[in-house]
């Protein structure tokens, strides 16, 4: 046994422990372990390497880590479901505060303060969203959009599910997978030149079984869907919901889904105040109108304000409780447990930071930079800036099949010229080619712009 | 001098209160919290004003009703909020059993925070990720070793996530085999986490829960008149929650092989098997751990998290893509895994996570692991003890030692008083201390779940115990003190239950506050 006391464990220092043992009646530490059979306990010590000081631990650390080379260094341009945007100090500010961080599931009484972030939290976005009704955080987009789905079953009664083709691949295999083996999934066509819903694929497709139609607007492809309403009237004529993802930093300029019909919207909060993080940023929200049966098939937590027996304070719980696999295990509502409430405040001080204004500016500010990126692109002889002849957000196709180059080939020789290029979408979408989708925010300057341009022309020449 | 008396055997305490308003309300026009990078003159001359492009049914008519509020008073309001909330750090926080959260290294939360961890994009040239992609790799190798398993992905992002991940390969796995339709049950047992039976319900299996024989172990009997062609797999922790070790777990994880099913172990709370005993041995095909817990990463008010799965070499083909791998001196996603259950969660789930539990596992190394496991078993027992000396409380089952945690009960308390646990959790909170009951449905009476890790020190432990004690006192002495808790809290007792699950009466969002009170709107 290590005589060292280590930081982290008190109650290592021995006069301490002898007297608790004392207390317990027994001989030693292993005795304690006499419930479990000796051909069960591990014989041998683990073979794990070396304790560190705190010191070394953070050289040690900090060595592994000085082998990535970040989006700080290189010029970033991928996207696809995980975005670089301007992170506002405060919400670093806030998501670092030890109570924050370190809180778990205290009672109201406890834990007031975390109770109002994330009712305040849904509050916001239920602007944003132009909404009633927003949950206590999911995992991410792909987990949000699967149980926007799974409620859109129970609450139809159906079984059948319509996806755009253009979701995110990544997004659909867990939609997909959360999906299975209940529900039955068929992708509704796309015309290759706009990226827009083939209408015509959609009305053969939506048959009285069909529970839900899952799209997103901007798409995976960063394209904008302009037949919302028509779609929704379709859908409505056969009683089946539109479940509509959505980027919400769109959201100050592009009209949110509830406008054009949508029954339920989800999306990631990313964008809102989080870090890419590797992908330890993404959270999923869900949001909906005020109505019981809809609300009563959330999963999630969902917490309301209420009145406390002290005139003037507010107080806060959560709603329908009963609902959840918490109270009801495997006959709850899905499941619910750990997600990510700590990105639901961040994003909350997000928007109360950026307010109505900040959300309008950031919202243009992307689309004037992501076309500027777009139209410069396309002045390269042989690539094509926007390959879909459709108005686009953040995020477009950039066409490199007339280059004589692959995807792969031109990401690998932006890498030396220290840029990452846009995510190669040969494999997702064979119909593209070689084509890559570009992500540009507000993050990017025009010299930033024009770097890449420059760097492609230089590749190509 | 006056020497100052400080003999109160429990704490003095009281919570902030801040009385903040809805931030709704802060609402002051043309304030703004933040200014954004404009947007680039040439850029503006070359492209206009770049919404005009956007179909007219597609714009948004009328800005979000958001606030507008100055950075200073936001920041002030979210700090006070963060004052009324009582975080692991501030609190002896062992009163969460079967998820207490342990000490989280400050270093870690630095660590974390470096710009090469911070600002990398998940789909990078693996070139440029060799850093992280070691540490994966490198946790992987450690978590391995404590379980025996042979590979392990971080894409789940909490406990529910890797039991949802680990259904989802049991199905995947039958199917394969061309028995998934008949294979549709899954056992369980009543002690372990409702998200065990949740999960598995989600991927559509028929639940059999199995109830505790006399003692508090898992009727072994039961099992065997449970398991059948059509056993799919078996999940348990043990652990369960009520700290017992079930001696015979090899024979059941047997028994269920026998059948044809697989065996999956809930060990999202394993502080108490460290070093001691791992899911291998006891014949498990899966394992996960909640790194957000055992690992000593954060909760952050409920995620993100870490669920780390671990399989047999036999089901690495089923797991989520991609998982990290090692060759010739680099370090590769593998994408290419055969019956592959897809995705749980997008990209590589949560990477700071996997980044503090590979500093805590090194800051300890293979001793300093084994001292987790003993100490939070010996601070279990030390409580136990304790505790039951308690008036009114008790800890139904088998005598004897415990591992990492204990179910009590306050049954006789209520019977003789009318306190009921419930009253207790509120009265806690007067002494700063958190305090939850247990999940449902309540086979032990009246539960409450003590789990103190190894991160208490004994005086710690007093602080908690003297408080119950005191607790206890006031119910058979002055019950109302009890009953009309909390005193000291940041806000009183809620008016009536009523306003949270009446669906008139409910308010998800502020606006729908408003419209429910009549309010003007505020803002605009």
């Amino acid at each position: 046994m290590s005589q060292k006391v280590h930081p982290y464990i008190p109650n290592m220092v021995p006069e301490v422990r002898n007297e608790m043992l004392k207390v317990i009646g027994a001989e030693s530490l292993m005795e304690l372990y006499s419930g479990i059979p000796e051909e069960l306990q591990l014989k041998e010590d683990l073979k794990l390497p070396p304790a560190l000081t705190e010191y070394d631990l953070r050289r040690h650390i900090e060595g592994i880590l000085n082998k990535n080379t970040s989006t700080k260094e290189y010029l970033n341009f991928l996207g696809a479901g995980c975005w670089q945007h301007f992170v506002p100090a405060v919400c670093d500010e806030i998501n670092q505060r030890s109570e924050f961080l370190t809180a778990y599931a205290g009672e109201p009484y406890e834990d007031h303060g975390r109770f109002q972030a994330l009712f305040e939290y849904q509050s916001l976005l239920a602007e944003l969203v132009d909404m009633d009704v927003v949950n206590v955080p999911t995992f991410d987009w792909g987990q949000a959009a699967a149980t926007s789905i799974r409620m859109a079953a129970r609450i139809t009664g159906r079984k059948k599910v319509l996806l755009a083709k253009t979701v995110a691949p990544e997004r659909s295999k867990i939609i997909i997978n959360y999906g299975t083996p209940e529900l039955e999934f068929e992708f509704v066509q796309f015309d290759t030149k706009s990226g827009a819903m083939v209408l015509e694929d959609l009305q053969e497709k939506l048959t009285q079984e069909v529970a839900a139609l899952y799209f997103e607007n901007p798409s995976y492809l960063g394209f904008i869907e302009a037949q919302g309403t028509e779609i929704s009237n379709l859908l409505k004529a056969n009683g089946t919901l539109m479940v509509v993802g959505v980027d919400p930093i769109s959201l100050g300029v592009l009209a949110p889904p509830s406008h054009y019909g949508a029954d339920i919207v989800c999306g990631d909060l990313q964008p809102l105040g989080m870090h890419m993080n590797y992908s330890g940023g993404q959270a999923g929200f869900i949001a909906s109108h005020n109505d019981v049966k809809v609300v009563s098939e959330y999963p999630s937590r969902l917490f309301g304000i209420v009145p406390t027996v002290k005139e003037g304070e507010y107080g806060f719980g959560d709603v329908a409780y009963e609902r959840t696999s918490f109270a009801q295990r495997e006959n709850g509502k899905e499941s619910v447990g750990t997600q990510t409430a700590l990105w639901g405040i961040t994003a909350g001080v997000y928007l109360a930071l950026l307010g109505p204004n900040g959300m309008q500016e950031v919202g243009k500010t992307i689309m004037q930079n992501s076309q500027y990126a777009a139209q410069e692109l396309n002045q390269i002889a042989g690539v094509t800036g926007s390959r879909l002849n459709t108005a686009y957000f953040k995020e477009f196709i950039v066409d490199f099949n007339q280059t004589g180059l692959s995807v792969e080939q031109i990401n690998q020789r932006l890498l030396e010229k220290k840029i990452f290029g846009g995510k190669d979408l040969s494999q997702e979408f064979p119909e593209f080619g070689q084509s890559a989708l570009f992500c540009v925010t507000e993050v990017h300057t025009k010299e930033d712009i024009d770097y890449l341009v420059q760097a492609i022309k230089e590749i190509l020449a | 001098m006056k020497k100052i008396q400080r003999t109160s055997k429990t704490r003095d305490f009281h919570q902030a209160k801040w009385n903040e308003p809805i931030i709704f309300e802060l609402h002051q026009p043309g304030e703004k919290g933040v200014e954004l990078p404009p947007v680039n003159e040439d850029i503006a001359l070359a492209v206009g004003d770049g919404t005009s492009s956007i179909p007219a049914a597609m714009q948004r008519q009328s800005k979000p009703n958001l606030p507008e509020i100055g950075q200073a008073r936001v920041l002030r309001h979210y700090l006070r909020l963060s004052q009324e909330t009582l975080g692991s750090d501030f609190n002896v926080e062992i009163g969460q059993g079967t998820c207490t959260m342990k000490y989280i290294p400050k270093i870690n939360e630095l660590l974390i925070r470096d710009p090469k961890m911070m600002e990398l994009h998940p789909l990078q040239n693996e070139e440029t990720v060799q850093g992280i992609l070691e540490i994966y790799y490198k946790l992987d190798l450690c978590m391995r070793e404590i379980s025996g398993m042979d590979y392990f992905t971080f894409q789940p992002s909490s406990g529910t996530q890797a039991l949802f991940a680990m259904a989802s390969i049991v199905r995947k796995y039958h199917d394969q085999k061309g028995e998934g339709d008949q294979r549709d049950e899954i056992i369980t047992t009543i002690f372990s986490h409702p998200s065990q039976a949740a999960t598995a319900a989600v991927k559509g299996y028929k639940i059999i829960t199995l109830h505790p024989d006399e003692n508090g172990f898992p009727d072994i009997e039961k099992l065997k008149a449970a398991v059948s062609e059509r056993t799919a797999g078996f999940v348990v922790a043990n652990p369960e929650d009520t700290g017992i070790f079930n001696p015979k777990i090899k024979e059941f994880t047997d028994i269920v092989h026998q059948a044809g099913g697989l065996c999956f172990y809930d060990q999202a709370n394993a502080n108490g098997l460290l070093g001691i005993t791992r899911a291998k041995e006891a014949g498990f095909d899966m394992c996960f751990f909640n790194l957000h817990k055992t690992f000593a990463a954060p909760h952050m008010c409920g995620g993100p998290a870490t669920g780390a799965l671990g399989v047999t070499a036999e089901l690495k083909e089923y797991l989520p893509a991609p998982i990290v791998h090692y060759q010739e001196g680099k370090y590769l996603l593998q994408n290419d895994l055969e019956h592959s259950i897809g995705k749980v969660r997008s990209f590589h789930g949560v990477a700071q996570t996997v980044l503090r539990a590979y500093a805590w596992i090194r800051a300890l190394g293979a001793d300093g692991i084994k001292e987790v496991a003993k100490t939070a078993v010996l601070n279990n027992n030390y409580m136990y003890h304790k505790v039951l000396a308690i008036r009114g409380a008790s800890a139904p089952y088998v005598k004897g030692h415990r591992l990492e945690q204990v179910r009590y009960s306050w049954e006789q308390l209520t019977k003789e008083t009318g306190v009921t646990t419930e009253d207790i959790q509120l009265r806690m909170t007067d002494f700063g201390l958190h305090y939850w009951t247990s999940h449902h449905p309540y086979i032990v009476k009246q539960p409450f779940t003590l789990e103190p890790t190894e991160s208490y020190s004994k005086e710690d432990l007093d602080e908690y115990i003297n408080a119950l004690e005191q607790i206890s006192n006031e119910a058979y002495e002055n019950p109302e003190i009890v009953k009309s808790a909390p005193h000291t809290s940041t806000i009183h007792k809620i008016d009536e239950q009523d306003y949270l699950d009446h669906p008139e009466k409910w308010c998800i969002t502020w606006r729908t506050y408003l419209k429910k009170t009549e309010a003007f709107k505020l803002v605009k």
